[in-house]
């Protein structure tokens, strides 16, 4: 570094100190995998000195008071904007940027404070870490909503299917609630996956507590422990013991894998249609019918089909939107 | 020896609500305004490294007496002479400790109103991302494409914003209008 660049250092100490501990902030708040070494090295930040600590903790604050801003929706929600000038204002910043089409679904969920929405497209994946060291990991075509404070912690999985890594603490449970089901945390790793038919968790590790109910369905309870597999419709609940390759093998999406173990061709492209918005479609029953068993990657439809065109000798016929499947 | 979160959270609470008043009490009691960060940075300072040991039972009276000491000890060793002659110092911290502290804190809404003016007084772009975060929810790579300008942009607005949003909430909050 020159000369120079030492005396603005120097005469702009504290000022850098700030912009440094906001930029910590900023990482701490913002970064969606804030992961074990991110924290070391925060910490080892702050313990360097109390000033960086002060700092630190004052813009911290400040952020968080800003959190405040989100009571807004509600606001806008419950139509009390003429109260405030801010809703008006960002009417004006919507026009003019393009951000209506973001409020529609976002802006919805948004209304409860604090409550965030987390969404993947098809073919999409996404880690999610949050501040207590719970973990969700998104599938495909997923979307999830999370209300996490100090006091609270809720998940609504509206669609997909995620895999939890929950860090368990008793005095504040953590609760999945997925329609009219709710899935209890009792300190575990589990998966859910919620199709417009059917509801699946699976546990991986420890416990969880599940139960449903509603007006057309009886209620529905089970304690669910490492191994199990409860598929839930809405009149029946069955509770069956898997294999730890099983597990596996339904957890291969998070590797962005798929693992077929003696399937249909059917089931198999009824998952890779979950992945890919080219959807694979069967001009005839017997083309269906196949056994299939490997691994593919879950976004390479031409691997699956090319290997099913080799190994069946089917007719693939690539289409703009689907792939036709036949003798 | 207390726990670092419990101390943290303590400032948080109650030392950072007086920074205002103490400002106003070291700028009239120090007579160039350049050194006014460095002093209030050295008051923080000792009132962290005291409640590592205790935390104090008043953080107020604390905080204004370490402050007092403070200017006392600087007048000592650069044999200058504040504005204010060492012996008012004792009446000047006697009415700070009429300053209202974090006890007087307003209700939610009141808290809304601090935090929205606050946030309008941000430089313009520094003021749209953060709307867009606090209010909206949008991540960086939302406000990145809403704005028009690059991830790495929208931090630096973010950062500057974050800096001058602490300066508008503690050192010069905006005055607390009765809830109508």
């Amino acid at each position: 570094m020159s000369d120079v660049g030492k005396d603005v250092n120097a005469a702009s100490g504290m000022n850098a100190t700030e912009t440094r501990a906001a930029d910590w902030v900023l990482a701490r708040r913002l970064t969606h995998e804030w992961g074990e070494a991110d924290q070391a090295a925060l910490d080892e930040w702050l313990e360097s000195s109390l000033v960086n600590r002060i700092a630190y903790l004052r813009l911290d604050a400040a952020w968080e008071r800003a959190n405040r801003l989100a009571a807004l929706h509600l606001d806008e929600a419950e139509g009390e904007s003429a109260r405030s000038k801010w809703p008006m204002m960002l009417l004006r910043v919507a026009a003019v940027l393009g951000v209506v089409a973001a409020l529609g679904v976002a802006g919805f969920y948004a209304m409860q404070p604090r409550v965030k929405t987390y969404a993947t497209e098809v073919g999409g994946h996404e880690l999610i870490s949050f501040a207590d060291g719970t973990k969700i990991e998104l599938n495909t075509n997923t979307v999830l909503r999370a209300r996490m404070t100090t006091s609270e912690r809720v998940v609504w999985l509206d669609r997909g299917e995620a895999y939890f890594q929950v860090n368990h603490d008793s005095a504040h449970p953590f609760v999945v609630i997925s329609g009219n089901r709710r899935v209890t945390d009792l300190g575990t790793k589990f998966l859910i996956r919620r199709d417009p038919n059917r509801f699946e968790v699976a546990v991986v590790q420890g416990r969880v507590w599940f139960d449903a109910s509603g007006k057309q369905s009886a209620s529905q309870t089970a304690l669910l422990t490492k191994g199990d597999e409860a598929i839930a419709s809405a009149r029946s609940l069955s509770v069956s013991k898997e294999s730890e390759r099983n597990l596996a093998r339904q957890l291969s999406w998070r590797k962005g894998v798929l693992v077929f173990d003696r399937v249909s061709l059917a089931e198999a492209a009824k998952e890779f249609n979950r992945y890919n918005e080219r959807k694979i479609v069967f001009a005839d029953r017997e083309a269906a019918n196949h056994m299939i068993g490997g691994a593919f990657p879950a976004t390479n439809v031409d691997a699956f089909t090319s290997a099913i065109q080799i190994a069946f000798g089917l007719r693939i016929d690539d289409r703009k939107n689907e792939i036709v499947i036949s003798r | 020896m207390t726990a670092r979160a419990d101390i943290d959270a303590w400032f948080v609470r109650e030392v950072l609500p007086l920074e205002a008043a103490l400002t106003q009490y070291l700028r009239h009691n120090w007579r160039d305004n350049a050194g006014l960060a460095d002093l209030l940075q050295d008051v923080y300072l000792r009132v962290y490294e005291a409640a590592l040991k205790e935390i104090p039972k008043s953080a107020k009276s604390f905080v204004f007496t370490t402050a007092r000491n403070l200017l006392i000890d600087r007048v000592r060793r650069e044999r200058v002479i504040p504005l204010v002659a060492a012996e008012d110092l004792e009446a000047l911290a006697a009415a700070a400790a009429e300053i209202p502290g974090p006890e007087a804190h307003a209700i939610a809404r009141d808290e809304l109103r601090v935090v929205q003016a606050a946030v309008d007084k941000l430089p313009p772009r520094a003021r749209q991302a953060f709307i867009l975060h606090h209010v909206h929810g949008l991540a960086v790579r939302q406000i990145a494409m809403r704005m028009n300008i690059t991830e790495r942009a929208v931090t630096w607005h973010l950062n500057a914003g974050l800096r001058a949003l602490a300066n508008a909430l503690y050192r010069d909050p905006p005055e607390r209008r009765p809830a109508p």
